[in-house]
């Protein structure tokens, strides 16, 4: 590569330390944001206020967290966010393979399918709060279908509100993943699918025999951005939405995290909480580490 | 036996209604909050009250107006800008620098580094903000504007430099052999070749990070809470709140914030679906 003698003439030493001062703004950038952050949460989660006011070293937030209900309700509500990341993927591939048959106007239906996303979540949830309140647009249609029983306030109720909200997630992130397989499709070679029409697999047949298995790495990739953002970036659905509740029925890891930093102002705790949160996201590194170095591998 | 041409069209056009009426059905289901916005926000409040779902009328620009005038909108508005702005710079110029020396250079730890800037793609804000918190309280930064653009900086650049590094790689090494056989050392090569020829990656890096900063809730609602320094976001989350009699009003905001990345999409589609994929599809 670049190791030919350099014309400023400075010598092998600054040829070898060279790369590193490219690195350093955006190193001290991430020290600052990314890694002294985490090194405090794990030293404050460990320290405990004792009785005769010292701090020592031990687990009692750890105990506090485990021991509280909320905090397994909160893990079980991301849990079952998780279960609308299958949903997500099933209808993007969908609408994808639709698309992708050339239907007439397929350009125009990209574009309006993939709007939601760029919208700000913020900007979904307080519209939302109205399509799916008692009097919103979904009540409203049900009544006009006959349907009064199953009228109800949808994200005041225990048993709906993370189904509604999952459904609106669903909503937002549609659009990217029918965006990212129709790229995919686009660029899938057309002969193995006139192939299979010649020889007469029907619509179903040709696509889920010939474009499914070649659709197999985006597949993954779509599963793991959103398994990431149903564990990591849920916050601003939760906090525009339903505060959490009722109860805490709709609290999720990080809405309760920022409850205990912010409202309820106990760090321990709440570095705890984070501590156990950055745990869970360990797995999907480990995922992510496989699948964003394979498309770059070669020469790293 | 061949049909004839006209029949084999129209049996085509029936076959796919069935895919027309899907694809139908999901737009109206996209559409539908921001038809609902969009004509709220346009409605007196009576008659949003007798007709939520209609078209207005009468047709109002009142509640634009009082939220463009009477309210912190304005403020809000220039701050997100500001933000947006700086905090793209930096990111950009940052991230551009780092993924030079990853894609140009070997040198040892390149490796580590690019996994650690994967890997940290991952980490969830929530996790961060609290040290933060406390960091930006202990440098006097609280409810100033440079705290949430250090921090969104800094957010940004595993993405940004992942993306840049797949993008620099992909330049023909053969122009920088040339360059610096002419005498140009390392950083003019950076600036008068990488860079320029990077110009689409650029472009695309810059529109994703903006949608991301533009749109961000939890960091700005925790840095900037004095009211005269919100951004939109928790600006207009919280407008809620002060404001729940009047609900066209409320509509009006949101419109308002959604303008400028509507915009960005009309103008920049391709860009959004190919920063957006990045790395999924080659």
């Amino acid at each position: 590569m670049l190791d030919k003698k350099l014309s400023t003439g400075t010598g092998i030493t600054f040829r070898k330390i060279e790369p590193y001062l490219y690195l350093a703004p955006a190193t001290i950038l991430i020290v600052l944001i990314f890694l002294y952050p985490i090194v405090d949460i794990i030293r404050t989660s460990l320290l405990q206020n004792n009785p005769d006011g010292i701090k020592t070293f031990g687990f009692t937030n750890y105990r506090l967290v485990f021991e509280d209900p909320v905090f397994w309700e909160a893990l079980s509500n991301n849990g079952k966010l998780l279960l609308s990341v299958p949903i997500l993927t099933v209808l993007s591939l969908l609408i994808a393979i639709l698309l992708f048959e050339h239907v007439r106007g397929w350009l125009v239906y990209r574009g309006i399918i993939f709007m939601p996303y760029i919208l700000a979540i913020p900007v979904v949830g307080v519209t939302f709060v109205y399509l799916l309140g008692l009097n919103g647009i979904v009540n409203t249609l049900l009544r006009g279908a006959g349907l009064e029983f199953l009228a109800q306030d949808w994200l005041g109720s225990v048993k709906w509100v993370l189904p509604s909200l999952s459904i609106v997630i669903i909503y937002r992130e549609m659009g990217f993943g029918v965006v990212l397989f129709l790229a995919r499709l686009m660029s899938l070679e057309k002969e193995m699918l006139e192939a299979a029409a010649i020889d007469g697999a029907n619509f179903w047949q040709k696509h889920i025999y010939v474009t499914l298995p070649q659709l197999s790495g985006v597949i993954e990739f779509l599963i793991i951005v959103e398994l990431i953002t149903m564990l990591s970036w849920v916050f601003a659905y939760v906090f525009t939405m339903t505060g959490g509740g009722p109860g805490f029925a709709s609290t999720v890891l990080e809405f309760y995290i920022w409850k205990h930093a912010f409202a309820f102002r106990s760090p321990g705790i709440a570095s705890a909480l984070a501590v156990v949160l950055l745990m869970v996201t360990t797995v999907l590194i480990v995922l992510q580490l496989r699948l964003r170095s394979r498309s770059l591998e070669e020469g790293l | 036996m061949k049909a004839p041409k006209s029949r084999l069209r129209f049996r085509n056009l029936l076959a796919s209604i069935p895919n027309q009426m899907i694809l139908i059905f999901f737009s109206v289901l996209s559409l539908y909050p921001v038809y609902y916005m969009a004509v709220t926000a346009f409605k007196t409040r009576p008659d949003w009250l007798r007709n939520q779902f209609g078209l207005p009328s009468p047709f109002t620009f009142q509640n634009i107006t009082d939220a463009l005038i009477k309210g912190e909108i304005p403020l809000w508005f220039g701050n997100s800008l500001i933000v947006t702005v700086a905090s793209l710079v930096i990111t950009t110029i940052v991230s551009a620098l780092a993924a030079y020396a990853i894609a140009r250079f070997r040198f040892p730890g390149r490796a580590f580094y690019f996994n650690t800037m994967i890997a940290l793609m991952v980490i969830p804000p929530a996790v961060l903000i609290l040290p933060l918190f406390v960091l930006m309280v202990n440098i006097n930064l609280i409810n100033k504007l440079p705290s949430v653009i250090i921090i969104y900086s800094g957010l940004l650049i595993p993405f940004s430099v992942y993306l840049l590094v797949s993008f620099f790689r992909s330049l023909p090494t053969e122009l920088f052999d040339a360059a610096s056989i002419d005498g140009c050392n390392n950083l003019d090569i950076f600036w008068r070749i990488s860079l320029p020829l990077s110009t689409p990656a650029l472009v695309t890096l810059i529109v994703v990070n903006a949608l991301f900063v533009w749109n961000e809730l939890l960091i700005a609602l925790v840095f900037l809470q004095d009211q005269t320094h919100k951004t939109l976001m928790p600006g207009l989350t919280l407008f809620k709140g002060h404001f729940t009699v009047n609900e066209p009003l409320i509509m009006a905001g949101t419109l308002i914030a959604t303008i400028p990345m509507i915009l960005l999409y009309l103008f920049g589609q391709r860009l959004f679906v190919e920063g957006l994929t990045a790395g999924a599809v080659k």
